[in-house]
């Protein structure tokens, strides 16, 4: 520890005891806490992937919308001059190929990248301390907590939801996506090639239709919660919530050790 | 009974010379890359070689795809039935009836154990021992079951046999059963349709006895060659999807146009069948072309996917009749009323807080 620091570091203190235990926290970021009242969290591919990821969805539920319940019909110019559901499949199809992209290279990021890059895919459900603190998140958005503690990362509760609803979900619309492509790919491409055996195994793909139409459902819930809990949490918890995304940083309001 | 011809002999009858004949084998010959010393085998062949014997069963059915079988124009159904293939035994075409026909089934079966091809027509019931069809007093099951043992290989004729068909649909009281359920060790061929198209059926034959081997099948189990692709990527009114120019309603000036029944919940883009390449009654015209959707007859559980004319079919898998949109918009209203109130309860409390902390420094 450098002399020249404004803080008065108290090496006594162990600060942020919750996030290292269930997980969080690494011993990095606590040595960065201890000097100042922000820790670096996100690097460039994660934030990246994220808007990016972000404006592929809406872009897929706004094309996938009109592709399930077209646009009504259009009589300005005849068939061959008028391309209106093609350029709907096209941007569908389009963002949905910079998306599955963009989720392997998450996925890659989460290899070499970080600590917190890894967060997204996996859940440590063998530690007693990170249930706990599920059902402390639990009790603080029911308004039974006075205080929410601090994170680096995700909380234990964000950390589930990020996994069911992006991690499979992601995972889910982006194998059915493939699916339904292929069959307009045909046997032989590679679409088929990698994901025809989905058709075969559902059999009458009108249920691949219904599930990938869900899915976008599923996706819309996550949307609300994630962009009201972000808002929320930027207001309420003790620390950064949106700029963490795009700066990177997380910044404390506090400097009490919990 | 007597032996089955050979081909040669059926062309013989047919009025073909013994010089046409040894022509056609010398062209067979060329056109397979053969040299002249392999002509002698192919007339060798076709002189000894018996037509394929065909047994054909019906189980839970409405006899459409024998119906559609005998519309067969390419090749005619009547070259198929007396010339190509032997057809021992076939309830619905054959002459004999009762006894004699029961005898002739077993006849076949004795005489060319592992040589003929069973097509079965229609499906099993399984419920209560298979009480629900009968066919010459003992459950179709039975027959069924009897006569694949010794067959070379299995064809489903239509949706019954491939996939249960209306039978089958939900709740499938008599436990209707696609073929492949019950005969599982078999090369089972699905031609699914109902009916299938008759060409498609006569093609698949003809296919079998040309090449002695089943043809190229899909992950379905379906011919590639008539199932490899998608009404709608066939469908001559795919340049009104494309443009986005849609039949609203049945009477509309768009229906009168042509223009694409997508919205009428045609299920072309699902499908998977030849009609719109081979079409129908000699290649007439099919459901598309004359103005209605596809119903997806030749798919898995057709019956059971929500209604023929929604483009967003209900869900009957969660018990009620409600499509995606339906239960997306209740549950993502649900969760967006549950938001709302939650962002109004954080607002109050942080008011009061805020005024606890005012009172406490006062």
């Amino acid at each position: 520890m450098s002399d020249q620091s404004i803080h008065t570091p108290n090496r006594d203190v162990d600060p942020l005891r919750t996030s290292q235990l269930t997980g969080d926290a690494t011993a990095e970021d606590i040595e960065s806490i201890r000097v100042r009242t922000s820790v670096f969290v996100y690097e460039w591919p994660v934030r990246l992937w994220h808007w990016l990821n972000a404006l592929c969805i809406v872009v897929l539920i706004f094309t996938g919308w009109f592709i399930a319940s077209p646009l009504p019909s259009m009589n300005f110019a005849e068939a061959t001059y008028q391309f209106v559901m093609g350029y709907m499949r096209f941007g569908h199809f389009a963002a949905a190929q910079i998306m599955t992209v963009a989720f392997f290279g998450r996925i890659y990021w989460a290899i070499v990248g970080n600590h917190h890059s890894k967060q997204l895919f996996y859940l440590p459900l063998t530690n007693k301390e990170w249930w706990k603190e599920i059902a402390f998140e639990i009790r603080w958005y029911l308004f039974l907590e006075k205080e929410p503690k601090k994170y680096v990362g995700h909380n234990p509760l964000a950390q589930v939801a990020m996994f069911f609803f992006m991690t499979l979900g992601l995972s889910f619309m982006i194998i059915t996506g493939w699916a339904l492509y292929a069959e307009g790919a045909q046997a032989g491409s590679l679409s088929h090639n990698v994901m025809g055996w989905l058709i075969g195994w559902v059999g009458n793909t009108q249920i691949l239709h219904s599930v990938h139409h869900l899915g976008m459902w599923f996706i819309i819930i996550f949307m609300i919660i994630h962009i009201y809990v972000a808002i929320r949490e930027d207001i309420m918890s003790r620390q950064s919530m949106v700029s963490t995304m795009i700066s990177g940083t997380r910044t404390f309001k506090d400097d009490r050790p919990e | 009974m007597s032996q089955i011809e050979t081909f040669y002999e059926v062309m013989r009858k047919q009025g073909i010379t013994r010089r046409s004949f040894m022509k056609y084998c010398s062209l067979t010959a060329s056109a397979l890359g053969l040299g002249p010393s392999f002509v002698p085998q192919i007339a060798h062949a076709m002189e000894t070689k018996p037509r394929t014997p065909v047994i054909w069963v019906n189980g839970l059915e409405c006899t459409c795809c024998s119906e559609s079988f005998i519309r067969g124009a390419h090749p005619l159904a009547k070259d198929v039935v007396l010339s190509m293939i032997s057809l021992d035994y076939s309830e619905t075409l054959m002459a004999a009836a009762g006894h004699h026909a029961e005898a002739a089934l077993e006849e076949t079966i004795e005489k060319y154990k592992g040589n003929y091809i069973l097509a079965v027509e229609g499906n099993p019931p399984l419920n209560e021992d298979g009480m629900f069809c009968i066919v010459g007093g003992k459950p179709f099951v039975e027959q069924l079951k009897h006569a694949a043992k010794h067959a070379k290989a299995v064809i489903s004729w239509g949706a019954c046999a491939s996939y249960g068909c209306v039978q089958a649909a939900k709740p499938n009281p008599t436990q209707a059963t696609p073929v492949h359920k019950v005969i599982t060790d078999k090369p089972i061929i699905k031609v699914p349709g109902c009916p299938p198209i008759a060409e498609v059926m006569t093609g698949v034959i003809t296919y079998m006895l040309t090449f002695d081997r089943l043809p190229e099948l899909d992950r379905q189990g379906r011919p590639a060659m008539f199932y490899g692709q998608r009404i709608h990527d066939k469908c001559y009114r795919r340049p009104h999807f494309d443009a986005g120019q849609f039949v609203e309603t049945w009477d509309d000036e768009n229906a009168r146009k042509g223009y694409c029944l997508y919205k009428m919940g045609c299920k072309g883009p699902t499908t998977y069948n030849a009609c719109s390449t081979v079409r129908w009654n000699e290649g007439v015209s099919f459901p598309i072309q004359s103005g209605h959707g596809c119903i997806g007859c030749s798919e898995d559980g057709f019956w059971d996917q929500g209604s023929f004319y929604d483009r967003v079919t209900d869900l009957t898998q969660f018990g009620i009749e409600k499509n995606a949109d339906q239960i997306g918009t209740a549950a993502a209203g649900v969760v967006g009323a549950g938001v709302a109130a939650h962002a109004a309860i954080s607002a109050l409390k942080a008011a009061q807080r805020k005024t606890q902390d005012k009172k406490e420094e006062a």
